[in-house]
This record gives C-alpha cells, sequence and structure tokens, in this order.
C-alpha cells in the first residue's frame, strides 16, 4: 500500500471550479495570447513560442509536401520509386501506417466510452482531432497513387455515360467505403462532443466575431435536459458504431493484402495483427502530442500522470499483440511448409544474405524491445521515456508496413522477377510532408478548437467529488 | 393571429438557478411534485435523473437510429446487388454474379455510416437544431448555463402557470436567483 502512495493516482488534480474549468480550456482559444507561452529567444531580439515554432516548422514541411504534389502531377508516378516488381510503395506504406495512427483517437472516444473509462475524458477530444486529420494524410496517397486524382471520383458508384461500375469483390473499393465512412463518422462524432463546448465558447467569448462563429458553430446549444437527454443517446450510439468501424476500417485495410497470393500477406492473421498495431501506433502519437501540449497550456491538472500511465500501459498491451503477429510469421511460415514463405522468412531475417534484414532487426528492436521499459510503473511515468518510446514505436510502425510491403512484392514466386526497392527524393518529400502537414494542422487545431472537452471535465469532476463524499460517508460509518 | 408580426412581449417564464446539479435535481423533484408539468432544466453537462424527475422521456433517437441502420444495409446492398447483377454483369474470375461474402464490407460500412447521419441529424432534428436564439437567452441564467448555472424554468405554457404563485414556489426553493423571462418571439 505504501509503495502504491507514491504514485499520483488522481484523474484531475488541482482545485477546480466549472468557471476556472472553463477558463483553463476554453481560455486557450479565447485568448490569444496563451499561444505566445512559453516565451523563448528567437534571432534578432524577436520574440517566439513553442507555438510558433511547431507550426512553422509544420508549415514549411506543408509546402515541400505541395511541391512533392506538384513535381508528381507534372511527371507522373515515375518520380516515385515504385517499379516492377513493387508496384506498392511509399504510397501503401504511409497510407496503412496514417490510418493506423488515427485509430487511438476512435479507441478513446468510442470504445472507452462504452466501457466507461473516465481517463479517455481529458484525452478524447484531440485524439480524435488526429484521427481526422491523420485519416486526411492517409487518403493523400492512394488519392495521388491513382495516376490521375482529378477522376478519383470513378472510385465511387454513379451513374456515368461510360456505364461502369466499381468492383465490388475488390478490397480496393471496400477501401474506398470504409475508409471514407471512417473520415466521415469520426468527424460527426467529434463535431457531436464539440457542440456544447462551442455553446461554452460563445457565451465566454468577449469579441463580436468570436461569438458569431462559435454561435453559428455551437447551433444555438442551450443546454436543456431534453436535449441532453438525446445528446447522452445519440453519443452512446455514435460509440456504439465506432466501434465495429474502427475494428473493420483496419481490418480492411488488411484485406488489401490478406486477399491476395502474395507470399507474406496472404494469411488470416492479419486484421487483428494490423488492428492492434494501428492502436499502438495511434497511442505513441497521442503521447507525442500531450506531453508538450499539457506543459505549454499549463493543462497538467487535466491530463495527470495516471493517463500517461494508462496510455504507457494500453501501448505496452497492444504491443504485446503485435510482437505476438511477429512471432506468428515465423511459426506459420514453418508450419505451412510452402517452400515460398519459408525463403520470405530468411529474405526478411538473414542478417548477410537478406536486402531488406536491417529493417527488419530495426522493426524488432523498435517494437518489441524497447518498449518493454513500459512494464516499470515509474518508467511509465517518465517523460523522457516516454516521448523516446513513443518516437521509437511510430518509427517502428512505420517500418513494420515498409517491412510487409516491398518485402513481399521483392521475393515473389519467380526468381526471374526478385527486385529491389528505392524510393526516391520525392517520397520521402510526400512523406515527411504529410507529417508536416499533420503537425500544422494540429497547431491549429489547439489555437482555434478547446482541446479538451469542457463538457466531459465537468462531469468527471463532479463524478470524482461524488465518490469521494460517497466513499467518506461510508468511512464515518464504519467508524461509528 | 394578425398579419402584421405581433411585437408585445409575453411572458416565456420563471428561471430559477442553482449552484450544483444536486440542489437543481431536487428543485425539479419539488416542481414535479407540485404539479408543474411545462418544465426543463439548463446545465452546463448531463445530469443523471434530471429527465427522470420532471418525469419526460424521448427514445425515438433509437428507432430513428435502426431505420437509418436499415436503409445503409439495403441501400448498400441493393447497390451492389443492381450494379453486379444487372448493369455492369462480368463474369470475374469466375466467381458467382451476386458474391455476398465479397460484399459484406461495402454493405456492412454502408450500414454504420446511414446509422452515423440518423444518429446525429436525427438528435439534432428532435431538438429543434440549429436554432440560433431562444428565449431563454434573456436571462442571465440561460447564458450560464453552458457555464456553471444549473436552472430550472417553469414555462408559461404550464395550466398551472400564475406568475406570483410560480414565483413565490421558486423563491421557496431556494435558488440563487429568480428570473422572469420574457420574450417577444412566437413561442
Amino acid at each position: 500500500m505504501a509503495q502504491k502512495d507514491q504514485l499520483d493516482e488522481r484523474l484531475l488534480t488541482g482545485e477546480h471550479t466549472e468557471l476556472s474549468i472553463d477558463e483553463s480550456i476554453g481560455g486557450v482559444v479565447l485568448d490569444q495570447q496563451r499561444h505566445m507561452y512559453p516565451p523563448m529567444k528567437a534571432p534578432f531580439g524577436l520574440k517566439t513560442s513553442p507555438w510558433m515554432v511547431t507550426a512553422l516548422m509544420g508549415f514549411t514541411f506543408v509546402n515541400i509536401m505541395l511541391l512533392a504534389i506538384t513535381v508528381l502531377l507534372f511527371n507522373g508516378i515515375g518520380v516515385w520509386g515504385n517499379n516492377q516488381p513493387v508496384g506498392w510503395g511509399f504510397d501503401i506504406i504511409n497510407f496503412v501506417w496514417w490510418i493506423g495512427i488515427g485509430h487511438a483517437g476512435t479507441l478513446i472516444s468510442a470504445i472507452l466510452l462504452l466501457l466507461r473509462q473516465q481517463w479517455r475524458n481529458s484525452i478524447n477530444r484531440f485524439a480524435e482531432a488526429m484521427t481526422i486529420f491523420a485519416v486526411m494524410c492517409a487518403g493523400l496517397f492512394p488519392l495521388l497513387h491513382t495516376g490521375r486524382p482529378w477522376v478519383a471520383y470513378w472510385l465511387f458508384p454513379y451513374p456515368n455515360v461510360m456505364a461502369l461500375w466499381p468492383q465490388f469483390r475488390s478490397p480496393l473499393i471496400w477501401d474506398v467505403f470504409a475508409v471514407s465512412t471512417y473520415f466521415t463518422v469520426s468527424f460527426l462524432f467529434w463535431y457531436v462532443g464539440l457542440i456544447p463546448d462551442f455553446a461554452t465558447l460563445r457565451d465566454r467569448a468577449k469579441k463580436r466575431a468570436a461569438q458569431i462563429t462559435f454561435g453559428i458553430l455551437s447551433m444555438g446549444w442551450r443546454g436543456s435536459a431534453k436535449h441532453w437527454h438525446r445528446y447522452m443517446h445519440a453519443s452512446i450510439i455514435l460509440a456504439g458504431i465506432s466501434t465495429p468501424l474502427v475494428l473493420s476500417v483496419h481490418s480492411i485495410v488488411s484485406f488489401d493484402f490478406a486477399m491476395s497470393i502474395v507470399p507474406g500477406w496472404n494469411v488470416t492473421i492479419f486484421p487483428p495483427y494490423f488492428v492492434a498495431g494501428a492502436v499502438y501506433a495511434g497511442f505513441a502519437m497521442v503521447i507525442l502530442f500531450a506531453i508538450p501540449l499539457r506543459k505549454w497550456y499549463k493543462l497538467e491538472d487535466f491530463i495527470t500522470m495516471k493517463h500517461f500511465d494508462w496510455m504507457a500501459k494500453v501501448m505496452l498491451a497492444t504491443g504485446l499483440i503485435v510482437a505476438y503477429g511477429y512471432a506468428m510469421e515465423w511459426f506459420y511460415a514453418w508450419y505451412s511448409g510452402a517452400p515460398v514463405e519459408l525463403s520470405l522468412i530468411y529474405n526478411k531475417m538473414h542478417l548477410f544474405d537478406a536486402p531488406y534484414s536491417w529493417a527488419y532487426w530495426l522493426l524488432i528492436v523498435c517494437n518489441v524491445a524497447i518498449p518493454q521499459g513500459l512494464w516499470i510503473p515509474k518508467l511509465r511515468r517518465n517523460f523522457k521515456y516516454l516521448f523516446f518510446v513513443s518516437l521509437v514505436i511510430s518509427l517502428g510502425m512505420w517500418l513494420e508496413r515498409f517491412v510487409i510491403i516491398p518485402m513481399s512484392l521483392t521475393r515473389d514466386y519467380l526468381p526471374s522477377s526478385f527486385g529491389y526497392y528505392s524510393p526516391t527524393i520525392w517520397d520521402f518529400c510526400l512523406f515527411f510532408g504529410t507529417i508536416g502537414f499533420f503537425v500544422f494542422l494540429m497547431m491549429l487545431f489547439v489555437r482555434f478548437l478547446p482541446m479538451i472537452n469542457i463538457f466531459e471535465i465537468k462531469e468527471l469532476k463532479h463524478h470524482l467529488e461524488h465518490d469521494k463524499a460517497h466513499a467518506a460517508h461510508h468511512g464515518e460509518e464504519a467508524k461509528v | 393571429m394578425s398579419h402584421g408580426r405581433d411585437s408585445s412581449p409575453k411572458p416565456y417564464g420563471y428561471i430559477a438557478s442553482f449552484s450544483t446539479p444536486e440542489r437543481l435535481l431536487a428543485a425539479a423533484k419539488k416542481a414535479n411534485a407540485a404539479g408543474y408539468r411545462d418544465l426543463d432544466a439548463y446545465s452546463p453537462m448531463p445530469v443523471e435523473g434530471l429527465v427522470e424527475a420532471i418525469e419526460w422521456d424521448d427514445s425515438r433517437l433509437g428507432w430513428l437510429v435502426l431505420g437509418g441502420g436499415l436503409t445503409g444495409i439495403c441501400a448498400g446492398l441493393g447497390l451492389e446487388w443492381w450494379a453486379s447483377m444487372i448493369a455492369y454483369a462480368h463474369n470475374v474470375g469466375g466467381k458467382p454474379l451476386f458474391s455476398l461474402p465479397a460484399f459484406l464490407p461495402v454493405f456492412y460500412e454502408c450500414t454504420i455510416l446511414f446509422s452515423a447521419f440518423a444518429a446525429t441529424f436525427g438528435m439534432l432534428a428532435l431538438n429543434g437544431l440549429p436554432k440560433p436564439h431562444h428565449p431563454i437567452f434573456n436571462a442571465e441564467a440561460g447564458v450560464r448555463a453552458s457555464q456553471d448555472a444549473y436552472s430550472l424554468c417553469i414555462e408559461a405554457t404550464d395550466p398551472q402557470f400564475e406568475k406570483e404563485k410560480v414565483r413565490s414556489f421558486m423563491e421557496s426553493l431556494g435558488a440563487d436567483s429568480v428570473e422572469y423571462i420574457e420574450t417577444s418571439e412566437g413561442y
């Protein structure tokens, strides 16, 4: 017991009233000066802040992304490293990676809502924002990979003069439906969650423009008990339908591979293994943003050590599922007895004879070895380690997709079609460009929208006080 | 009703505001027990038991979502059936024209999409939103409802509504403030 007391188990710290919660969270949006904190020195005597620096870096990479897209549209996808036998390169690797990152947001907002986990309240809003932005980044890759993105609407079923209809038996069409549904439903869920907070901002705003903007966005929400009743009903339903949705999206993404007959892809473990990997990478990204944001905006009272502890535990658990997936890759290669599967494992793992074994072993170090430190409670609450391990997991999950995709394609059934995949500078520009795009959108989000769910924090505070009063009451009874 | 808009103020109701959800809940129960029926409460967060306290319920949303989901499944599967069997009937790899297992992901996603639309837009429609203005915003308690005020409103449409009686009843509840709301809109 004494040992347990050393760790702070509170979900909400500090002395807060309803108004101080509004001020701490809503104030970030209404008082734009908060984005100049903490002050940093810049050359030429200029003042700047972490928000400015991060947003500027993001914006720089947005421009690199636009440049990469322009070059691509002028020249065609020949500027990428995709070539026989590798038809799917960075475009699909990055698509799968980004979609996966979005999954933590839906897991936190939907599955943890159904499980009535109180620790989701402080992190759900910006995790959901991450979902939306990550899906936007993800969608860009297949869109550009079509080669003619201006006719991308051909992917959707609509009556056309060519009298063509999509091939509904193809996993690529499943992707179109899964990803567009995922984006739409995530956006609706996010917006529904924002409505009461927009009303709070509307009523607290001093400037006319802010009052009008938030007034329109809040749709005239007035907090009526009858409205709340239907609102909570809608939230639970949206959570209930988002849960099978999030599980299906990455399963369908994994079908792109699992439905084919390429060695290393045609396996039944792919759907659960992809979903676990998605949650793994997604939580890593949530931690990467939560650590700096809580410090810059003094949100330590809302995003507490307990939250990081839980997120680290989820990462550890999903990381173990991913490690199990790697072990199963060896097992099914051996158990299948198929020479092509066995030689693929050899071509993945052999230190000197396999072309991408550096990627494979780096993946094992990143995704399996380093995160094992999360077993130790003190390390789960150590920001330096958590930040480092989250970066490592993000890299590891990207490498996992790299290992799965070009490795199988370059070691196919025919030795004559063996090859080697090298991405080009434009592959890297587009990839890093989308990371900048994501960071830039996140910075705009924290500046203009409430990054923590205000009304849920009020509810949480009330519940915690209620529980405390209840416990105190029972404690007294026991004494008597 | 005359053709010209009648802009003379009419009573909307009395609103009493409290500092905690527990006090609001107790007041709502008392108002219901006193026989008031046209009640509503306003709070910055959902308060458990509040709609039960004013004996109000609405479970139509669940049915709307069920309808949305069924529409989605029919639309998705119908589209796949029609496109693959009638509009563009091509033999692909010897697979049956109507390949139900392969059609599952698309109509599954359509079911979820239509259910989500029904849940979101159904909730907004049943709540009568968007509605930029409402008489309760004329009261301080209405503006504070999104921040820290837990308020109970007895509306003028209530059969028992009598200005002085309601006022003294609300004061007897121990509210922090009692406000009379007037509106020039046709409610």
